[in-house]
């Protein structure tokens, strides 16, 4: 359709009009929903990761063994169970609210729950990775002056597997933002949810397709470029 | 197990270990006590809810035949989508700058969209412009979406294996007088392909956990989606998401494992032929320069 | 996918030239068979997730008040129960399904309306419904402004559920799921306080043994849903007899047995067997 708007440029509008009738949500705000989604989940996830990797590399056999059987059985779950069972079984069952009453809050917040969930694992084994690549000696230096585990641990080993794991890290968050179009399954209006919604009531199912494709391509490549050039460069030099 | 980062403990932090694993324990028992009594409170531990999962007919009739659906769609994927993968993954490597351009830009198009885009957009162009029957468009769509996606991921998995390989094979190649094409088609892809083994397997587990969109999202008869009609009927919701959760994790753990067994044997095998990939041979295609997204196991998957 | 074409394409014809023999032949035949009868098999469109209705069955048969009507008039239309195959036809896929010719009717809590006319031709009505509310026994909702700020649970993209944003009770908290099963479970354990959809949907599950007693349906008449027979659009051979059908098993008595059945159970007072091919609006 191109030829179209070289020679009718008002045709633009024409093709395009249909966007403006969907208001709940609209396009932005749907991709508006999407970053929020990837921002708290990313948030979450770093925390908890960073909780789990630590839990994994422990001197007590137990939470070893806890953190070990978190992240085996959580990747091996599909995401779309584990959102579901946010919305069901957490909030039909148990009744975790996350504080709103509500029910697009709620949904919003359980989403964010879930995916937290799920791509602290990912966080986790990403920095259990970048733990093992600081070398030996770093490690028993630190200890040669007596620093103890959390000290080693918050002192030497983490900023530097930190700064190893930027790359992996950066993959992580993209796929979470890509991950976040599940929380369409749970009724949260984010850019999935509007493109499933448009795309059975329009004609223009090419044109739809490629704006969300484009809009993801906006979210993800920066991300990807900033993200890999940062880590080439805090990248430590040995 | 010692570790770098600590000791083999003394008397004072064995007590200290001791002390954090019984803190640790007490909060791992309330937090089973909590679900266990909002189970209890709601109901949801009788006995008669679970009793349909020791049954064969709940599993003959929804679960197994939604394995075998959401397996048939894994399986599909995978053998359509490795072949794929593999041109464009050596299309990414080819000597003509527009051919790599052209791969590059279709791979990393398809890596920075998500999977249920995908599935959602190939279901309606499957329902308005093409003859599948609406009994087996979820399927195609699924499949379709999959596809597209794991191609595009297998791409730099086999482009990473392929640049992985010693330049010796390449040159003994050329020295024997091997073309480009004969190269690559029978010395370099099959060490890639077998070297990047696991690689695929672990794959696998995200094209299985991913069908679970199309259950939800476009009505693919899978596990999932098997799980709410035999809710319908049995009245469990929590405890059908349970066994079908279980069931996932004993699939997903059987094709971990199995990756696992590959890498140890490849490894293994690889000292008596003489070296193919480097001990610290890093295989995993996020660690290339110039490229990102999910690579092999990273979050990928819903 | 050229090949399923030509051959389907040359069932068709066969099935034509047979049909004109027949009814050439004699006018009677249209009771016993419509020529593909015999061997072969009737692909019906129904709902695999909704007891009372179209439920798939531990065993793997269908029950429901659907499947009552769909099996009857398959029947009149020459096929033996073991001669139709059921197919699970979701909601938004309907019409679609009949358009392409997957099926040859459908019967899955499918309310006539204007919309849906102009795609796909309704034989029936076959039951009157009405959009209500299922609550708890104990509860006090009572009419429809009683849901302002109350929490109500419908399925996602549902009329029902937009009836109920629009007019009924704009200030109720909506809860919206794939499916009305995960409703139900969510007013037994109190997050919601009612669920709405089609009366006849809401009795099959206040039906279910697990949930016998708890459940009350409201009595309210939101809407008026006519549930039709979705035949392809221009098929009017299929569509009279089905019609010819649905007026039989009116008036055999067949059709007070299928609703005594399967809403007999959930205390629903359904309406009088519709008049066909009269919709209440």
């Amino acid at each position: 359709m191109p030829s179209t708007y070289a020679t009718h440029p008002e045709a633009r509008d024409i093709v395009f009009d249909f966007i403006s009738d969907y208001d709940n949500p609209t396009l932005l705000g749907a991709f508006w929903m999407t970053v929020k989604l990837t921002f708290f989940s990313g948030i979450g996830s770093l925390v908890w990761g960073t909780l789990l990797a630590a839990m994994r590399v422990s001197p007590v056999p137990l939470m070893r063994g806890f953190g070990t059987a978190y992240v085996n059985i959580v990747r091996n779950i599909p995401l779309t169970v584990i959102i579901l069972f946010c919305s069901l079984g957490l909030a039909d069952i148990f009744h975790v609210t996350m504080g709103a009453s509500d029910f697009k809050v709620q949904g919003f917040r359980l989403a964010i729950l879930g995916f937290t969930a799920y791509t602290a694992a990912f966080v986790c084994e990403a920095l259990r990775s970048g733990i093992n690549t600081v070398p030996m000696g770093q490690a028993e230096a630190a200890r040669a002056i007596g620093l103890n585990f959390t000290q080693t641990l918050r002192l030497i080993v983490l900023p530097q597997a930190f700064r190893a794991v930027i790359g992996p890290l950066a993959n992580v968050l993209i796929a979470l933002t890509k991950n976040t179009t599940v929380a369409a399954a749970i009724g949260v209006a984010e850019a999935a949810y509007l493109m499933k919604q448009m795309i059975e009531n329009e004609a223009q199912t090419l044109l739809i397709g490629a704006i969300f494709a484009f809009g993801f391509v906006v979210l993800t490549l920066p991300t990807g470029l900033i993200l890999g050039w940062l880590s080439k460069r805090l990248a430590v030099k040995r | 197990m010692s570790s770098v980062l600590y000791d083999t403990p003394g008397p004072r932090a064995k007590r200290r270990n001791v002390i954090l694993s019984v803190v640790f324990v007490v909060l791992l028992l309330l937090l089973a006590w909590w679900v266990w009594s909002a189970l209890d409170d709601k109901g949801q531990l009788e006995w008669s809810l679970w009793k349909p999962f020791t049954e064969s007919e709940a599993w003959t009739t929804y679960l197994l035949p939604g394995l075998g659906e959401t397996l048939k769609a894994a399986a599909l994927a995978m053998v359509i989508g490795l072949p794929l993968g593999a041109v464009f993954g050596i299309a990414r490597l080819s000597d003509h700058r527009w051919v790599r351009g052209v791969a590059g830009t279709v791979v990393e198009f398809f890596r920075a969209i998500p999977v249920l885009l995908l599935m959602l957009f190939a279901n309606e162009v499957y329902a308005r412009s093409t003859d599948v029957s609406t009994e087996n468009r979820p399927l195609y769509a699924v499949v379709t979406g999959l596809v597209l996606y794991n191609a595009a991921v297998l791409a730099e998995v086999v482009r990473a294996g392929i640049l992985a390989l010693p330049k010796g094979q390449t040159e003994a190649a050329q020295a024997v007088g091997l073309r480009k094409g004969q190269t690559m088609r029978l010395i370099l892809l099959p060490q890639a392909v077998t070297a990047m083994l696991p690689a695929i397997v672990s794959q696998l587990v995200v094209i299985v956990k991913d069908t679970a969109l199309g259950g939800v999202m476009i009505g693919f008869t899978e596990l999932l989606s098997e799980r709410a009609t035999l809710a319908a009927n049995y009245a469990n919701v929590i405890q059908s998401f349970v066994v079908v959760a279980l069931i996932y994790i004993v699939v997903n753990f059987l094709l971990t494992s199995f990756a696992s067994w590959l890498e140890k044997r490849l490894r293994r095998s690889k000292r008596s032929t003489g070296a193919v990939l480097g001990e610290d041979t890093e295989i995993n295609p996020a660690a290339i320069p110039g490229t990102f997204g999910t690579g092999e196991n990273t979050g990928g998957g819903g | 996918m050229k090949l399923r074409k030509v051959t389907a394409a040359a069932a068709a014809a066969l099935v034509l030239s047979l049909t004109a023999t027949a009814c050439g032949g004699d006018d009677k035949d249209s009771d016993t068979g419509s020529g593909s009868g015999g061997g072969g098999k009737i692909k019906v469109g129904i709902k695999f997730d909704q007891p009372g209705l179209g439920l798939k069955k531990p065993d793997g048969s269908f029950s429901g008040f659907d499947v009552d009507v769909a099996t009857y008039v398959a029947k009149e239309l020459g096929y033996e129960p073991n001669q139709i195959e059921f197919i699970e036809t979701k909601s938004a896929d309907r019409e679609n399904a009949l358009a392409r010719g997957d099926v040859k009717f459908i019967a899955a809590t499918y309310s006539i309306n204007d919309e849906r006319k102009q795609k796909v031709d309704f034989a029936g009505p076959y039951l009157l419904a009405h959009q209500d509310l299922l609550v708890k026994t104990d509860s006090d909702i009572a009419k429809g402004t009683d849901l302002n700020g109350k929490n109500l649970c419908s399925v996602t993209g549902s009329t029902s559920a937009q009836n109920v944003h629009d007019t009924i009770a704009p200030k109720a908290n909506l809860k919206e799921y794939s499916g009305y099963s995960e409703c139900i479970a969510a007013l037994q354990s109190g997050t919601v306080d009612a669920v709405t959809t089609d009366d006849s949907i809401l009795a099959g599950f206040a039906a279910q043994s697990q949930y016998k007693g708890k459940f009350k349906l409201a009595g309210l008449k939101l809407s008026n849903e006519n549930y039709g027979i979705g035949v392809k659009k221009g098929d009017t051979a299929t569509l009279d007899k089905i019609n010819k059908a649905l007026e039989k098993m009116e008036s055999d008595g067949s059709w007070d047995k299928a609703v005594k059945d399967n809403f007999g159970p959930a205390n629903y007072k359904n309406e009088p067997a519709p008049k066909i091919g009269v919709v209440v609006k």
